[in-house]
């Protein structure tokens, strides 16, 4: 495959089938590889049509300063954009995600502003909130309201997902700012309306979930429920174990997300006679290392990442 | 009978501090009331009866063996002996 540079290289990920994981030949699980994008995660996809969105409006021009609130993969897509643009980014990110994200962040020239970890991505939401009423020139793209991100999906990856499995049965993938499941769910379900959308939501340990009102939760302005089929609530336990088992069992080397989203697929696999299920690997293992999540015990590996946004 | 509760940090005043609690009912509605007859308060910060017909508080989610109970059936989500209601905040990812 041949592209003029690095930002034409966007998607059209490999549809990789899990035969070892699959329950039998007629209940089959295929993982879509997001880690095969420019910065290596399925964020790219958001990224790259925010701010194309955001250009074609002339809300970014040359010089212009970004602004996002981000536990780390979004951010780091829009640093390379930023870099390759001339733009400022100034990224608001949680203190509780690992090292890697940092580094790389920092690599492509973007500035942190660290949120406080009890909270986890709320608080960096809040904080991005009142940096940016602040500074009305900055640009927030807002990927958890954005509806470019949503897009990405709908005119991207759910057709790419379709073209390769028209026997799809059901499109499990995790639930964080939404906008995968929202727009690969809504083309996927115009298309062929007996797929099912599924959601993987991460469940985190307590400090993530802070002190504050419970009235004061978030839910993304994105977020449209009637896309979804159902949603689940997957342990770091659990994640955990299916990432190692995706190594274990089929090769694959990913992050801690992709055995969240695993996890459900798998329980969906086990209650039907034929299906089709693909699971959406967002991004490789690589930010990850750090965590301890690929050595030592499960136990060992759960306790380091307790408190930690894994996601 | 028991179903096991899971409650968040921020509900803990509620449970005086306890992270688990247990109660019986037939549906979730049932079982959150059988909750609040032993600790007072706890239902109205995931119900609001204030609304058309009592719904779940929309920054709460409650999941059923670790199912969204909106995709089930909401406060008539049938329950049953060994079960295991998760009580959390609504939190952002990505």
């Amino acid at each position: 495959m041949r592209y003029d540079n690095l930002l034409d290289s966007l998607g059209n990920t490999p549809l990789v089938g899990l035969p070892r994981l699959s329950p039998s030949p007629r209940a089959r699980l295929w993982a879509k590889l997001e880690d095969r994008n420019p910065t290596g995660s399925v964020k790219d996809r958001a990224a790259f049509y925010m701010i194309a969105q955001a250009e074609k409006e002339g809300r970014l021009v040359p010089g212009a300063t970004i602004l996002e609130p981000t536990s780390g993969n979004t951010g780091i897509s829009l640093a390379m954009v930023a870099k390759l643009r001339g733009y400022r980014l100034i990224v608001v990110m949680p203190e509780n995600t690992s090292e890697e994200r940092r580094h790389l962040l920092r690599m492509y020239g973007a500035e942190i502003i660290g949120s406080p970890a009890a909270g986890g991505s709320n608080e960096a939401v809040r904080v991005a909130k009142g940096l940016a009423a602040e500074h009305p020139d900055w640009v927030m793209l807002y990927q958890y309201g954005n509806e470019a991100n949503a897009r990405a999906h709908y005119e991207t990856t759910g057709p790419e997902i379709l073209a390769d499995l028209p026997s799809i049965t059901h499109f499990v993938a995790g639930l964080g700012t939404t906008g995968t499941l929202m727009g690969a769910g809504r083309y996927l379900r115009e298309q062929k309306p007996s797929v099912q959308i599924v959601a993987a939501e991460p469940r985190y340990g307590e400090l993530v979930y802070g002190l504050r009102n419970v009235d004061e939760g978030f839910v993304p302005e994105l977020y449209d429920p009637s896309i979804l089929t159902t949603r689940f609530s997957v342990s770091s336990a659990d994640a955990l174990r299916r990432t190692r088992e995706l190594v274990a069992a089929e090769g694959i080397f990913a992050g801690i997300s992709a055995g969240c989203a695993l996890h459900a697929g798998l329980a969906l696999a086990r209650k039907s006679d034929a299906c089709d299920i693909v699971v959406l690997i967002a991004d490789a293992g690589w930010k990850y290392l750090s965590t301890g999540a690929y050595s030592g015990t499960l136990e060992e590996a759960e306790h380091s990442l307790d408190g930690q946004l894994w996601a | 009978m028991s179903i096991e509760v899971r409650i968040p940090t921020i509900l803990r005043t509620y449970t005086d501090g306890a992270k688990q609690v247990e109660g019986t009912g037939s549906t979730l509605g049932e079982l959150i009331a059988d909750l609040e007859s032993r600790h007072a308060g706890l239902s109205a910060r995931l119900i609001d009866a204030g609304a058309q017909s009592p719904a779940l508080r929309r920054f709460v989610n409650v999941y059923l063996n670790d199912e969204d109970v909106r995709f089930l059936s909401g406060l008539d989500t049938p329950v049953k002996d060994g079960d295991t209601v998760t009580v959390l905040p609504a939190v952002a990812g990505g």
